[in-house]
C-alpha cells in the first residue's frame, strides 16, 4: 500500500492475485470489507470500493445478506487479462531496452531460453 | 449520503487574531474524516465550535441539522477527546469509567474493558500519577468505548507509544466496520493515519486550505528529480509547489501529471516519485504563500 496508485486499486490487484494462485477459488467466499479493511490497515470504505472493481467486473458476485464469493471461470478471465497486460508491460518495454543495446532478436531468444534453464 | 456537520463561512476571532477564518464544509455521516494543519491552525478552536463549547463570532454551524450550543439532544451523540483533559483531582481511571456511560448512551462497557486491558492501564491509580501516555489511553479508551455517532479526537495520542498508537488504529478500524459513526481525527502523525481517512480537511492559519477525498489527494501531487537542466524543461510553464536542489540536481514538486506527462519525463530521464499525504501538507503549509499552492491542487483536482 504505498506506490503512488490509489489504494482500491491496489486493493482489487491483492484479491485479483489470490484468485490467481488458487488462494481463492471459484465460489469461495471472499473476506468481508471490514476484515479486508482491518488486515490492510486501510478505510473501509477504500476496501469496500477496491471489491467494488471486482464486483463490477464480475469477478466477485453477491449474495445478499451472505457475503462475496468468487465468480467461476474468474481464474480464467483473470489470467487473459494479466496475459495482455503481461505483453503491454512486459515485453514492449523489454523490446525497446533490447533495441536500444542493440541485441538482435536471435540473441534474446537464446537469453530467454537461458533464463528458462537456470 | 447525509451530512452530519455542515457549516458554513464560520469565523472566530479572539481579540486581534482570526483563529477560524470563513470557513464552509460539511462532513458525511459514516466517515473517517482528518483535520489537518500546523500548530495554532485552529483545528481545536474548530473542533471546540463545533462541540458547542465556544461561540462563533460569525457564521452557521449544523451538527446532526441543528445548533449544537447547549443543545442536549445533539451533544449527547457527541464525544469529544481532547489534547489535555482535565479531571477532578482525586479521580482513578476507574472512575471515569464508571461515570462515562451517563453521558454516553452507546457506551460498551466491554469494549472499555477490552481497551483497558490492551492499553495496561491500572485503573486503581490517581490520574495525576499517571504518565502522559496513560493519560492519553483514557482519551481513547471513552472516545471508542462511547460509540458516539460523532466522535471527535484532537490529537489522542500524545506520549502514546508506538504499539498502543498501533491499538488505537486496529481497535478504531475494527470497531468501525462493526459499528460505522463519524469519526473526525487531528493529528500530526500524518502517515500513520493517511490511510485510515476517507477525508481530508488542511486548516491553515484559520483558512481552510484543502477540503478532498483522501483517494483523490494521493497522486495529486508529484516529485520531479533529476538534472537541474531536465526537470526545469520539464515543469517550465507548470506551478511548482516546492524546490529544491543540490549543485546541477533538481527536485520539484508539481501538481498532478497526466499519463502523458509521466511518459515524457521518463523519456527525458527524469525520476517521479510520489508525494505522501504529510508531505503534501508539508509543502502545503510550510510557508506562508499559501493561496498559489492551493490554486495548484485545485487545478490538478
Amino acid at each position: 500500500m504505498d506506490d503512488s496508485r490509489p489504494i482500491f486499486v491496489q486493493i482489487a490487484e491483492l484479491i485479483e492475485n489470490d484468485i490467481i494462485a488458487g488462494a481463492l477459488p471459484e465460489e469461495a467466499q471472499v473476506p468481508s470489507t471490514n476484515e479486508f479493511a482491518a488486515f490492510h490497515r486501510i478505510n473501509p470504505a477504500t476496501a469496500g470500493k477496491g471489491v467494488n472493481v471486482l464486483v463490477d467486473d464480475g469477478i466477485l458476485y453477491k449474495k445478499r445478506g451472505i457475503g462475496m464469493f468468487v465468480a467461476s471461470g474468474a481464474r480464467d478471465r483473470l489470467v487473459a487479462k494479466r496475459r495482455d497486460q503481461f505483453q503491454n508491460e512486459f515485453i514492449a518495454p523489454l523490446m525497446v531496452e533490447a533495441e536500444k543495446l542493440g541485441i538482435g532478436e536471435a540473441q534474446l531468444i537464446d537469453m530467454i531460453r537461458k533464463e528458462g534453464t537456470a | 449520503m447525509s451530512a452530519v456537520v455542515e457549516v458554513s463561512h464560520l469565523t472566530r476571532r479572539f481579540g486581534d487574531t482570526t483563529a477560524v477564518d470563513d470557513v464552509s464544509f460539511s462532513v458525511q455521516k459514516n466517515t473517517i474524516h482528518g483535520l489537518l494543519g500546523r500548530n495554532g491552525a485552529g483545528k481545536t478552536t474548530l473542533m471546540q465550535l463545533l462541540t458547542g463549547q465556544d461561540f462563533a463570532t460569525r457564521g452557521e454551524i449544523r451538527v446532526f441539522g441543528e445548533q449544537p450550543v447547549e443543545n442536549s439532544g445533539v451533544l449527547k451523540n457527541v464525544c469529544f477527546i481532547k489534547e489535555s483533559q482535565r479531571y477532578p483531582d482525586d479521580f482513578k481511571p476507574r472512575h471515569v469509567f464508571t461515570s462515562a456511560p451517563w453521558f454516553f448512551p452507546n457506551w460498551d462497557a466491554a469494549l472499555a474493558d477490552r481497551l483497558i486491558a490492551d492499553f495496561r492501564l491500572p485503573l486503581n491509580r490517581r490520574i495525576k500519577k499517571l504518565s502522559r501516555g496513560q493519560l492519553s489511553a483514557i482519551g481513547v479508551i471513552v472516545g471508542l468505548a462511547s460509540r458516539a455517532p460523532l466522535t471527535f479526537f484532537d490529537e489522542p495520542y500524545l506520549g502514546l507509544d508506538a504499539v498502543a498508537r498501533q491499538i488505537f488504529y486496529d481497535r478504531l478500524l475494527e470497531d468501525f466496520g462493526e459499528h460505522p459513526r463519524t469519526v473526525i481525527l487531528s493529528t500530526h502523525l500524518i502517515d500513520e493515519v493517511s490511510n485510515l481517512l476517507e477525508h481530508v480537511l488542511v486548516i491553515d492559519e484559520g483558512k481552510l486550505l484543502i477540503d478532498q477525498d483522501a483517494e483523490t489527494l494521493r497522486g495529486s501531487a508529484t516529485t520531479v528529480v533529476g538534472t537541474r537542466q531536465g526537470v526545469d524543461a520539464f515543469v517550465a510553464d507548470r506551478e511548482v509547489l516546492h524546490r529544491d536542489g543540490v549543485g546541477g540536481l533538481a527536485s520539484v514538486t508539481v501538481g498532478r501529471l497526466t499519463p502523458q506527462d509521466r511518459a515524457r519525463a521518463t523519456e527525458m530521464g527524469l525520476e517521479l516519485s510520489p508525494v505522501s499525504l504529510q508531505q503534501l501538507v508539508v509543502r502545503l503549509t510550510g510557508s506562508s504563500r499559501t493561496s498559489s499552492s492551493q490554486t495548484v491542487l485545485e487545478q490538478s483536482a
